[in-house]
């Protein structure tokens, strides 16, 4: 036990022990955590947070249109909607409350630098209507990221707007169809490895291509033989993901590029994985043409529960004409957003969204990357690396890594080490959350049998890799010793226990209606 | 019955196939929580996209194993893709198809070819 100088044990000492089986409590509160219904189901919808006067009695303009029965929303105070949002936090994982080892998704700490840069007056409080005189500082902001996006990737354009990585893919391809187009070479097919993130072959779908799959090596990597036969002059892109969805660096991507480009075709680089080469590789020198930068996940701007993210699109020299408005530009000594398909943006395939992207994400990625400086980026990379090669080496003695040698940013193992213990993947994930630890990615990327794929990022100390490491190594020698209860009815300590997920996915809620509740209740 | 390396299985009766997903790949999947068959009428070569399969883990292509036309689909998938767990070589089938090609049967794995197939993976 620990002392202090005082010679006092620095942790509490129980004055109770705990019966046989723990009660469930009687009101539905555990342990100071409040049961929270769903803001619809409360009680009295009377109340409100505000005192709004009475409106008057002029006569309406609506006519007809005029509301007859009220709106149907909940009334709260303001101490009942702080507290209902705050009990549905404490519900939920945070990277300000723990490791987030969501492999491919890069849960960083999140400097707080950043979040008071965000909040400047000047940053936060601009409306995208303002006149441009008026937001010269914002748009000099943009205007610095982008230079910045451009030096780390080596490429000639960069599209701020899109205002996420799949965005940021849409905006790749729309580029690469209106280069072909431009020369009056509309191709067909899109080609995309089977470990690819499922949104490259959606987007180049949705973009109106046929998506072909290329097959993998048995060591995780593009096979080249296979590439090399599906290429053809019908080919508009490659997509590929360097580092991969196995952590794993395409060795032979000047070879991929070489290929793609001598068939007249284009390189597309998913950049959600920017993070692991960021300050020590630019995709420009590899023959990339066109990478989305998830400044969510490289450069650290808060995300997960949908956003907001930024998905800016580095762009080589022959795709940067066709790069979508709005951009900034300098004339002068004034920034000036170019907003129409004229002068320089004449071949511009056109805009994304209505206005310029995402203002705060832009400060936090500027903060980020200029509080780190060149040397720091650099050693985010390296470190992102070296920290997920320590979970692969420590884990690697019980656990069955999928792929020989080390890895990029993130760890993948498959279940190969859980056969014959009837646990699988799933259990193996919920057993981790009794342990305090929010789950890996599982079950991705799709070529791993029963995958589990951990990124650690670089923002973890030694400290807590060893105690998620310690944690792992005594669930998985449970799973091995047969200590079966223990995973297959995981989590016990979860606010809720296992759902029925294959209910969900077959039978999705996704709207609640007040005719609705009693058979909730009853099934 | 004839299996792909795809694991569908395709059935012949006359100049009709049924097809569906192998008893494996439908373990493999786990939970089948959605199945889009595809439309009447539409005409597929080999390789063609027949069907999705959506369980709890992934999404997948069911491709056809043979060319032909759709002249059936499986609409109860729809309402019951728990079907496809419980009876995959059965009543969980996709679609039928009219065979252009009879010949095509020809290159596909016979159940004790499959079994070996599996055995190899």
């Amino acid at each position: 036990m620990s002392m202090n100088s005082v010679g006092r044990p620095t942790r509490p000492t129980l004055v109770a022990t705990l019966p046989g089986a723990i009660p469930a409590t009687l009101g539905g509160g555990r342990g100071l955590l409040q049961d929270e219904a769903l803001i619809f189901e409360r009680e009295g919808w009377d109340s409100s947070g505000v005192d709004l006067p009475e409106p008057s009695q002029d006569a309406s303009d609506l006519g007809d249109m005029v509301r007859r029965a009220p709106i149907g929303l909940p009334g709260l105070s303001e101490p009942e909607a702080m507290r209902h949002y705050v009990r549905l936090s404490q519900k939920n994982h945070a990277i300000d409350l723990a490791l987030y080892p969501l492999g491919s998704c890069t849960m960083k700490h999140n400097p707080r630098l950043n979040e008071k840069m965000a909040r400047l007056p000047g940053f936060a409080d601009v409306h995208p209507l303002q006149p441009q005189s008026s937001v010269q500082g914002a748009l000099e902001l943009m205007d610095q990221l982008a230079h910045w996006l451009m030096t780390l990737t080596g490429m000639s354009a960069v599209a701020m707007s899109p205002k996420a990585g799949a965005h940021g893919e849409l905006c790749g391809l729309l580029a690469i169809r209106a280069a072909h187009e431009a020369r009056g070479d509309a191709r067909k097919r899109v080609l995309v490895p089977t470990s690819a993130h499922g949104t490259n072959p959606a987007t180049a779908a949705f973009v109106g291509y046929e998506v072909e799959e290329i097959a993998q090596t048995a060591d995780g990597r593009v096979d080249i033989a296979d590439l090399a036969a599906k290429l053809g002059p019908d080919v508009a892109a490659i997509m590929v993901t360097n580092p991969n969805t196995c952590g794993l660096f395409e060795r032979d991507v000047i070879q991929i590029a070489e290929l793609v480009h001598a068939a007249g075709a284009y390189f597309y680089c998913d950049g959600a994985n920017f993070n692991a080469i960021v300050g020590r590789v630019r995709p420009g020198d590899l023959g990339v043409d066109a990478m989305h930068i998830n400044l969510h996940k490289t450069f650290s701007t808060p995300h997960g529960g949908g956003g907001p993210g930024s998905g800016p699109v580095v762009l080589s020299a022959a795709l940067a004409p066709f790069a979508p408005t709005p951009f900034v530009v300098k004339r002068g000594e004034a920034y000036e957003l170019v907003e129409y398909r004229e002068g320089e943006a004449v071949q511009a395939f056109g805009r994304l969204c209505a206005f310029h992207g995402q203002m705060g994400m832009y400060v936090r990625a500027l903060s980020y990357m200029l509080s780190h400086g060149a040397d720091g980026l650099k050693q985010v990379a390296e470190d992102a690396v070296l920290n997920a090669n320590y979970i692969k080496a420590r884990l690697s003695g019980v656990m069955s890594a999928a792929f020989e040698g080390p890895c990029m940013h993130e760890a993948l193992f498959d279940d190969h080490w859980l056969e014959g213990t009837g646990i699988t993947t799933l259990d193996f994930a919920k057993a981790m959350i009794d342990e305090g630890f929010h789950p890996m990615t599982m079950y991705f990327p799709l070529v791993v049998h029963g995958a589990m794929l951990i990124e650690p990022t670089e923002t973890e100390s030694k400290a807590e890799l060893d105690r998620f490491c310690d944690v792992l190594l005594l669930l998985a020698e449970a799973a091995k010793a047969g200590d079966v209860e223990r995973f297959k009815g995981a989590p016990f300590h979860a606010p809720l226990r296992r759902l029925d997920e294959t209910l969900a996915a077959r039978r999705p809620r996704l709207r609640w209606r007040p005719e609705l509740s009693t058979d909730v209740a009853a099934e | 019955m004839f299996f792909t390396k795809d694991h569908e299985w395709i059935k012949v009766d006359g100049d009709v196939a049924t097809v569906g997903i192998s008893a494996y790949a439908a373990e493999q999947l786990g939970d089948v929580v959605f199945v889009e068959v595809p439309d009447l009428g539409k005409v597929l070569t080999v390789g063609d996209s027949l069907a999705v399969v959506e369980s709890v883990k992934a999404a997948s292509d069911v491709y056809a194993p043979v060319a032909g036309e759709v002249i059936e689909a499986n609409g109860d998938l729809a309402a019951a893709p728990e079907t496809v767990n419980a009876d995959p070589e059965g009543a969980g089938w996709f679609a039928k198809l009219k065979i252009t090609d009879p010949g095509q049967i020809e290159g596909l794995m016979d159940r004790t070819a499959y079994d070996a197939f599996l055995a190899s993976l």
